[in-house]
């Protein structure tokens, strides 16, 4: 047996204690406000599971609105995930194969990657404006009704066509990767069978692409179930609460109303459900891997 | 039915990749395509198959110019080096997709793919995956699709050179008969000589683009008629010198050439030519003996039986009987010998 040797702990201790004092104590106190309720003055009262039980129950006020704001941010991100990527494969096969064109292409593509998300939810904010934006000015022009502002439709539109400008760029070059990576010889078989395009895609492209869009659809959903900056900025999560997403929500609750025991119930529950669904997208991945192992 | 390449000529911007290739293939027939990497095997099987069109010549089926027609019209089936199979297909659906395509009855589809299944032993494996087989039997399955279209043109490019050493043997002997009873025109390409001989049929030797001699195999063996041809089918590498070493063997040779195995140890018998040399290194596979001398400015090598373990810098005699050694003029073209006419070499 090797002897032990222990001192490597050592080199792991000040990530120990970073972790700690950035992430392990404050959830601890959010974990203690949420059984506690306050009046302000800093005064506490134990309050046990009485947060969690009025949030988990639809009737309640809490409950309402967090089932509200949880089924809002699904449907956004079944949306943008339904637009973003098919319209990512169908940008990574459009894409040039080299030359001058793929660099320019890619520098196109990354550039919205590249802007932070409050700088792209002004740029949109100002972009759709019904009076002075450009976009929303020549809409209205056109004699159509566009007033993000004023209009739970027009919102939710601009939310969903900043997101897909801001991210579908990510899901085509994911795509464009794995599509570079299928050698040539199946293109040549294919033609040589006489497969049309849509076979081609159906059982060469799309089979080898899975990986990448499973990555591509985990990132997709995670950044979207967390959208925070970017509706906050164009919509403040209006009009009405039309655009207030669980982020949002949890925002106003605790900053707004200083709601600081429902507040810390509710990020603790919203925190589950992202750990669940990364477990979920882990475990469906391992499964891809495994199932591709061939059998003896 | 016959192809016929004429004067086949194919480059990319600042290279020649095919270089005016003449070449007929008979119906039924092996065609081993032979020649290093890079010598322009692949891009002339995409000629054939219709893959890429050529810049110039034409490409005759049965007497008919085909030098345009797309690769979807042609009967023309391909293995290649790497295992290609869909892989969301199960074996079954993999050897069926050709014939899908073609609209092929059910019962005639069955039919086939149990055909070819049967013959390329996968019945046992008709349901699984792609990815859940052996390289072996990827491979197989790819030669199974390639088998239930009966095409008219089968291209087999390197089929076997990712399979290990064992399975290769086997393939290499089922490959042939499975097409030959078909009556495809089979083309096969491949880097090693010792693979064309034991393939047998016909073989076009390769370099750079050009076919540098196209004859039945064995013959073009022993009586390779340029330098190229000589060099590309000999492994170990073709032992050469210069002419005028030995004046008066050839008249108008530049180059001399002979092989491995035409190569002895020992002093030299009355009649066959010595030369002196060093042992530089020895390989040993057990049944023989690869021991490579430095004659002068050229290395050699001499393929004995056994094993013959020298060490390095052991000065040593060699000689070689004069009927074995090749002579070729200063444009690699073969030249015969003077007095004696050169024996057929005894392999």
């Amino acid at each position: 047996m090797k002897p032990r040797d222990d001192r490597a702990w050592l080199l792991v201790l000040p990530v120990f204690a970073v972790v700690l004092f950035s992430a392990v104590l404050p959830l601890m106190t959010v974990v203690n406000y949420s059984v506690q309720d306050s009046f302000g003055n800093n005064q506490f009262f134990w309050n046990g599971m009485g947060w969690f039980r009025e949030l988990l129950d639809p009737t309640s006020e809490l409950g309402g609105r967090f089932l509200a704001a949880l089924g809002r941010n699904l449907v956004f991100s079944a949306v943008i995930l339904a637009i973003e990527v098919p319209l990512g494969i169908l940008v990574a096969l459009c894409m040039p194969r080299g030359g001058w064109q793929l660099a320019v292409t890619m520098v196109v593509m990354a550039l919205p990657l590249l802007v932070p998300w409050n700088v792209v939810g002004t740029i949109w904010q100002v972009f759709a404006r019904a009076d002075i934006g450009l976009f929303g000015a020549a809409v209205n022009g056109l004699g159509i009704d566009y007033n993000y502002a004023g209009n739970a439709t027009a919102a939710w539109f601009t939310v969903i066509v900043m997101d897909v400008w801001h991210w579908t760029s990510l899901v085509a070059l994911l795509c464009y990767a794995g599509l570079r990576a299928i050698p040539d010889a199946y293109y040549q078989a294919a033609r040589i069978d006489g497969a049309g395009r849509w076979a081609v895609f159906r059982n060469i492209e799309l089979p080898k692409l899975k990986r990448v869009l499973v990555i591509g659809v985990l990132l997709r959903f995670i950044d979207s179930f967390m959208i925070y900056t970017e509706p906050f900025v164009v919509t403040g999560g209006g009009p009405g609460n039309s655009t207030t997403f669980l982020s949002i929500d949890l925002v106003k609750l605790a900053l707004g109303q200083f709601d600081l025991g429902k507040a810390a119930a509710m990020s603790l529950v919203y925190n589950l459900m992202t750990l669940l669904v990364c477990w979920v997208f882990f475990t469906a991945m391992t499964q891809l891997d495994a199932a591709r192992e061939p059998t003896p | 039915m016959s192809l016929v390449l004429q004067d086949v000529g194919l480059g990319v911007p600042g290279a020649t990749v095919l270089d005016a290739v003449s070449l007929t293939l008979e119906r039924g027939t092996l065609n081993v395509l032979l020649g290093p990497t890079l010598s322009g095997k692949t891009s002339l099987m995409r000629v054939m198959a219709g893959l890429d069109r050529p810049d110039r010549g034409c490409i005759l089926l049965d007497g008919d110019d085909v030098t345009g027609v797309p690769v979807r019209r042609r009967s023309v089936a391909m293995v290649y080096q790497q295992f290609v199979n869909y892989p969301t297909l199960s074996v079954y659906e993999n050897i069926a997709s050709p014939l899908r395509i073609a609209g092929l009855p059910r019962a005639e589809r069955d039919a086939r793919v149990a055909e070819a299944a049967r013959l390329l032993r996968l019945e046992p494996l008709l349901r699984r995956l792609p990815g859940q087989l052996s390289g072996g039997q990827q491979q197989r399955t790819a030669i199974a699709r390639a088998l239930v279209k009966r095409a008219s043109l089968v291209l087999l490019d390197e089929p076997l050179a990712n399979l290990d050493y064992k399975l290769r043997e086997e393939l290499r002997e089922e490959l042939p008969p499975l097409f030959a009873r078909t009556g495809a025109i089979l083309v096969y390409a491949t880097t090693e000589p010792m693979e064309a001989l034991l393939l047998g049929g016909r073989t076009s030797t390769l370099w750079e683009g050009r076919v540098t001699q196209s004859g039945p195999t064995a013959e073009v063996y022993r009586r390779p008629n340029t330098l190229e041809a000589a060099r590309v089918f000999s492994d170990p590498p073709l032992n050469e010198l210069d002419a005028d070493v030995l004046p008066g063997l050839a008249p108008g040779a530049a180059r001399l050439g002979f092989r491995a195995e035409h190569l002895s140890l020992g002093p030299p018998p009355p009649g066959r030519l010595g030369f002196e040399g060093r042992v530089s290194v020895t390989e040993i596979t057990g049944s023989e003996s690869f021991v490579h001398v430095d004659i002068g400015a050229e290395t050699w090598v001499a393929l004995l039986p056994g094993v013959v373990d020298l060490p390095p810098g052991q000065a040593v005699q060699v000689h070689v009987h004069p009927s074995q050694v090749m002579a070729f003029d200063g444009a690699g073209q073969f030249v015969p010998a003077a007095e004696q006419p050169m024996a057929e070499a005894v392999a």
